[in-house]
């Protein structure tokens, strides 16, 4: 819940309509979305995008935050937004999640309120909350595993069942959910 | 082992034969900087996701080149025709162009496919563009990977001493990346200021120049531009400004231009 709680709180001091934070798996050369708030909250969480091209990968690779504007003019930048986010914005803010031997991965800030003079104070925000996300993400099960994927996983088993087996299942889940509770 | 002795240090003999003339500090102002400057005859190397040389801002580039694996699994050169992943390169590009159309630009991508190869991939990009000598190395990407940092160090080293100016992105808050935080190379951030020109001195480094990064009018992927925000912008600023000294004033060392850039920045006042 730690990223999400970041990813909210980042939401709400940019007025943001979304928040990601993207979490590079290097074996696969994807980024995962580990905690996304805002637009795309329900359905983000856990899909994989490639990270070798595009703006998350420059920032990635360059360990620099961006600030865009106007990215619909792009054709090709609103393709790659449309397919990693479930919406075209109109200005994006990114910044790298540096660990202390390289990128970890990024966090992306969708359609705040612009305001031009704040543009370099917003940025150098961002990356303290880069800061902020690169300390908890050893704690938080993120890479192929958003937080409260397994309860999923085993929502999803369970509702799969023959119904004999599945009332035997629940029976198991909720005297699982009364010892934690105990 | 070469047959001149002392091979460093200097003697009488030497001393007597080791004059030099210059006219160095010439008066200087901005107009006798770069004022009537436009790139002519200076070779300039952007290190980024590769450029889109038919963009209208862009205007065409000499040369694109990538790291590719070689046969002993080294990393080697090979022309690139990809044009740019991501935009940023393009963006730079125009940015230089902006500064100084005629100069000479060529492409190194360093962008690609492997994630976990991008430091690798940095290193061997700018160890070519050292190699090849060009005049001016726009650089806005960074690493942290601490293994690279010696191989780095002696690149930037080598760079300053080989007549290249190596412009290197710095990082807005005190993060420990490289090579920004040489003292070979000329690092730069962003300041909000509209004109392309203005450049401001920092007496406190590691950070020694601003350069215009805020709402920036790019160059994009598609033909498209974008306004643009970061100190990845500042970085070809100053590499335009480099660009435009030199070809006015060809065969400048790198300590010299970073005094012409000291003398002209916008924060700095010549007592007389």
């Amino acid at each position: 819940m730690m990223l999400e709680a970041l990813a909210d709180t980042a939401r709400a001091v940019f007025g943001a309509r979304a928040v990601s934070i993207l979490v590079a798996d290097a074996e696969t050369s994807e980024f995962v979305f580990a905690a996304v708030a805002g637009h795309g909250a329900d359905t983000m969480p856990g899909q994989r995008i490639a990270a070798d091209t595009g703006i998350a990968g420059w920032v990635f690779a360059a360990g620099q935050p961006l600030v865009l504007e106007d990215v619909r003019k792009d054709p090709r930048f609103a393709a790659e937004f449309a397919q990693s986010t479930g919406y075209l914005p109109k200005g994006i803010m990114t910044a790298p999640i540096l660990g202390a031997d390289g990128p970890l991965g990024v966090i992306s800030v969708l359609d705040r309120p612009r305001r031009a003079e704040f543009s370099l104070v917003e940025l150098e925000l961002l990356e303290r909350f880069c800061h902020l996300v690169a300390l908890a993400l050893p704690a938080a099960e993120t890479i192929g595993a958003p937080e409260g994927a397994p309860i999923t996983e085993l929502t999803a088993a369970v509702a799969a069942l023959p119904p004999r087996r599945r009332a035997a299942a629940e029976r198991l889940v909720d005297a699982l959910t009364a010892l934690l509770e105990a | 082992m070469g047959a001149e002795i002392p091979a460093w240090a200097l003697d009488a003999d030497a001393a007597a034969g080791n004059r030099l003339v210059t006219q160095w500090p010439h008066d200087v102002t901005r107009e006798w900087a770069w004022g009537r400057s436009d790139g002519s005859g200076v070779r300039v190397c952007v290190v980024d996701s590769g450029i889109d040389a038919t963009h209208p801002l862009v205007g065409g580039i000499d040369r694109a080149v990538v790291p590719v694996e070689g046969a002993d699994g080294e990393l080697e050169m090979a022309a690139d025709d990809t044009g740019d992943v991501s935009g940023h390169g393009t963006a730079c590009a125009g940015i230089i162009r902006s500064l100084a159309p005629r100069c000479s630009i060529t492409s190194v991508r360093v962008l690609g496919p492997d994630l976990a190869g991008a430091a690798a991939d940095l290193l061997a990009g700018l160890a070519w563009a050292v190699e090849q000598r060009f005049d001016v190395v726009s650089l806005s990407l960074s690493t942290r990977k601490r293994s690279f940092v010696p191989e780095l160090h002696e690149l930037a080293d080598a760079a300053y001493f080989a007549g290249t100016l190596l412009v290197a992105c710095a990082h807005n808050l005190p993060v420990e990346s490289f090579p920004w935080r040489f003292a070979s190379v000329l690092s730069v951030a962003g300041h909000a200021g509209s004109d392309p020109f203005e450049i401001h001195y920092n007496a406190t480094p590691p950070v020694e120049f601003y350069a215009r990064g805020v709402d920036v009018e790019v160059a994009w992927t598609d033909g498209a531009t974008i306004t643009a925000t970061g100190n990845s912008f500042a970085t070809p600023h100053l590499a335009g400004l480099c660009a435009r000294i030199l070809a006015a004033h060809p065969g400048l060392t790198p300590f010299q231009v970073k005094q012409l850039l000291y003398l002209t920045a916008r924060n700095v006042e010549i007592a007389r």
